[in-house]
């Protein structure tokens, strides 16, 4: 516990400019994931364990995409686009078995493909940590800004994930898609009666999860070393950030993202060694103050 | 009333039953040395006595409890760390430290157990996950006392007690084997006492329970909270056969693999979760001895199990017992 440190750095602007970029870093990236996550679960009603080895997948696309083409901007499109594929298709093959059976099989399904993943990663990429370095559009000189100091890849990341956000805000919100996905989590059975294709939905359910997964693992790869099993701590954590958020909610997903990625930047320098544990507390005060989380609506 | 009072008489006699066929299965296992003298035979009966009983107590959970925990690995790799601890710092004996590592499990429990089963279903899944990962970090970042990564440092000393003595391979076979049935005696046990019964009833019907002025959340948490107490005496027993302790006992794979012995042998039978560590132990080192894609292999395994069998191979056998008996 450093709590002088953690007050010298909340009094110097330079240094509260320096973490709030870097929490804000974190918090973009959890939220595309955790807005995966937790629209899965809004609709289909299973917490999908393999989430995080999605983001993972979408890493290493976006590593190769990147390698391939030189454009990182291509690669993060193509990283996402193929993340989708593969998860309408773990939807469409193996998911879609264990919707009626107990939560043992959904559990045992995804440990299985979490397992999976895992090793054709190492096949494919190899077991050792890989990083893609900075695309040479960003390397340019940080920006300074009150004393404190801001990677112009940062900046990208910020508006990179805040476009997708809007994207995704426009879907859910504005268009006939976002209806049926709304009225699919409302009442699936009414929406199957009305002719909407159920099935149809729950894949391009998952696949939209996968897509923004995938372009959060890809958007990530410059900044973040890649390794097989890397994607298990984000999971953890996007879990983490939907329940403070409340399940079901991608509203919610979003403060409770940029929250965690506030209280993870500060924290490292309060409490280097219990970074987790904030996040913990944080989860439990949740869980005991208000069970369905800051956004979340229905009791469980 | 008599109905009641009868069922109550008939739990006794099924204890005498039980205590008969542990203690023929005992006499089994500590008979087998004798005529298989081998080292590789006697490891391997350890190793399954080690995650036979950690399976059947997430059974307890699982089976008998209707709650899926996918965490239960923290009491595995807290009984092991607890215990490692207590022998290299305080120097105890190895009884003291192995009570010490339960009282730790029962605590852990009952702290984690308050928070998870406030949850439902997949939720409580994944809340003991995440509690599970946060110890695991705490063992990696808390160097100075576990040692990080490379797990406990210097190996935990095995002194002898009561004239019994770890570091002998033959000692520590036959400890694991009284281990194994007493504990599996125990919770067998548990699960006929009317408790038993009561957490069958909140696993299929919580909302009669509540109805009956059963408080559900207390049965749920003691049920959790003695999981976690067996759970450790399996972390503990690999610790003492592994002379250590490491991280990766409390990482989520270990659950992983504890939700998978547990199908794999098959949740309706007590001892199914038993037939599934042993399956399972004999698997991993098939497959370890043909692929370094380990995981890749184990992957495969769990999805043929969950989806194209889709029950436990003592299930398989109910269900063959349960035809030959329909035919005549």
């Amino acid at each position: 516990m450093d709590l002088t440190a953690l007050l010298e750095c909340v009094t110097t602007l330079s240094c509260v400019v320096t973490q709030t970029t870097s929490g804000l870093i974190i918090g973009v990236l959890l939220f595309l994931v955790a807005a995966g996550l937790t629209l899965i679960f809004g609709v289909l009603k299973v917490i999908n364990f393999t989430h995080g080895s999605l983001y993972m997948l979408g890493a290493y696309l976006g590593l190769t995409g990147y390698r391939i083409t030189g454009s990182f901007a291509l690669a993060v499109v193509l990283a996402g686009l193929g993340v989708a594929l593969f998860a309408a298709v773990f939807e469409r093959v193996f998911m879609r078995r264990v919707y009626g059976t107990d939560v043992l099989m959904q559990l045992l399904v995804c440990y299985a493909f979490i397992l999976i993943l895992d090793d054709v990663v190492k096949i494919v990429w190899g077991p050792e940590f890989q990083s893609m370095g900075m695309p040479a559009a960003f390397q340019a000189p940080p920006i300074l800004f009150g004393g404190g100091v801001i990677p112009v890849f940062y900046l990208f990341l910020i508006s990179a994930a805040a476009v997708i956000a809007l994207g995704l805000w426009f879907l859910l919100v504005r268009t006939r898609i976002g209806k049926i996905v709304r009225a699919a989590a409302h009442n699936p059975d009414m929406t199957s009666a009305l002719g909407i294709n159920t099935g149809m939905v729950y894949a391009s359910v998952f696949a939209l999860g996968g897509l923004l997964a995938g372009l959060a693992g890809a958007l990530a790869a410059p900044v973040r070393s890649m390794s097989p099993g890397m994607g298990f701590s984000i999971l953890i954590e996007s879990f983490i950030v939907t329940v403070i958020g409340g399940m079901g909610s991608v509203g919610g997903a979003l403060a409770g993202a940029v929250l965690i990625g506030v209280i993870r930047a500060f924290g490292s320098i309060g409490f280097p060694l219990f970074v987790e544990g904030l996040m913990f507390m944080a989860m439990a005060a949740i869980l005991i103050l208000k069970p369905s989380g800051l956004f979340g609506r229905e009791e469980r | 009333m008599s109905g009641a009072a009868g069922q109550r008489a008939s739990v006794p006699g099924g204890l005498a039953r039980d205590a008969a066929w542990a203690g023929a299965a005992l006499v089994l296992l500590l008979v087998l040395p004798l005529v298989f003298p081998s080292k590789v035979l006697l490891d391997y009966i350890i190793r399954v006595a080690a995650f036979g009983i950690f399976a059947t107590s997430l059974n307890m959970l699982v089976g008998f409890g209707g709650m899926v925990s996918f965490g239960h690995g923290m009491f595995f790799g807290g009984g092991a760390y607890a215990f490692g601890l207590l022998m290299q710092k305080a120097g105890v004996s190895i009884p003291v430290a192995f009570v010490g590592g339960m009282v730790y499990c029962a605590l852990l429990a009952l702290v984690v157990g308050a928070i998870c089963i406030r949850l439902k279903e997949t939720f409580f899944s994944f809340l003991t996950l995440a509690f599970q990962m946060l110890l695991h970090s705490i063992i990696i970042s808390w160097v100075g006392l576990t040692g990080g990564d490379q797990g406990l440092m210097g190996g935990i000393p095995r002194p002898p007690f009561l004239g019994i003595n770890l570091a002998n391979q033959l000692h520590l076979y036959s400890f694991a084997c009284v281990l194994l049935v007493a504990s599996l005696l125990l919770m067998r046990h548990i699960l006929q006492t009317p408790f038993g019964y009561t957490l069958r009833m909140v696993r299929d019907n919580p909302d009669r329970a509540r109805f009956l002025g059963i408080d559900i959340a207390r049965i749920r948490l003691t049920a959790f909270v003695m999981a976690g107490c067996f759970g450790g005496v399996g972390g503990i027993l690999m610790s003492l056969f592994v002379s250590g302790a490491y991280p990766e006992f409390a990482y989520w794979s270990t659950s992983g693999e504890a939700v998978f012995m547990i199908m794999m042998g098959g949740i309706h039978l007590f001892l199914g979760p038993i037939v599934g560590a042993a399956v399972f132990m004999a698997l991993n080192d098939v497959i370890t001895k043909f692929t370094e894609y380990h995981g890749l292999a184990l992957g495969i395994t769990v999805l043929v199990f969950a989806l194209v069998f889709r029950r436990g191979l003592t299930d398989f056998v109910a269900q063959l017992r349960g035809a030959a008996r329909a035919k005549p």
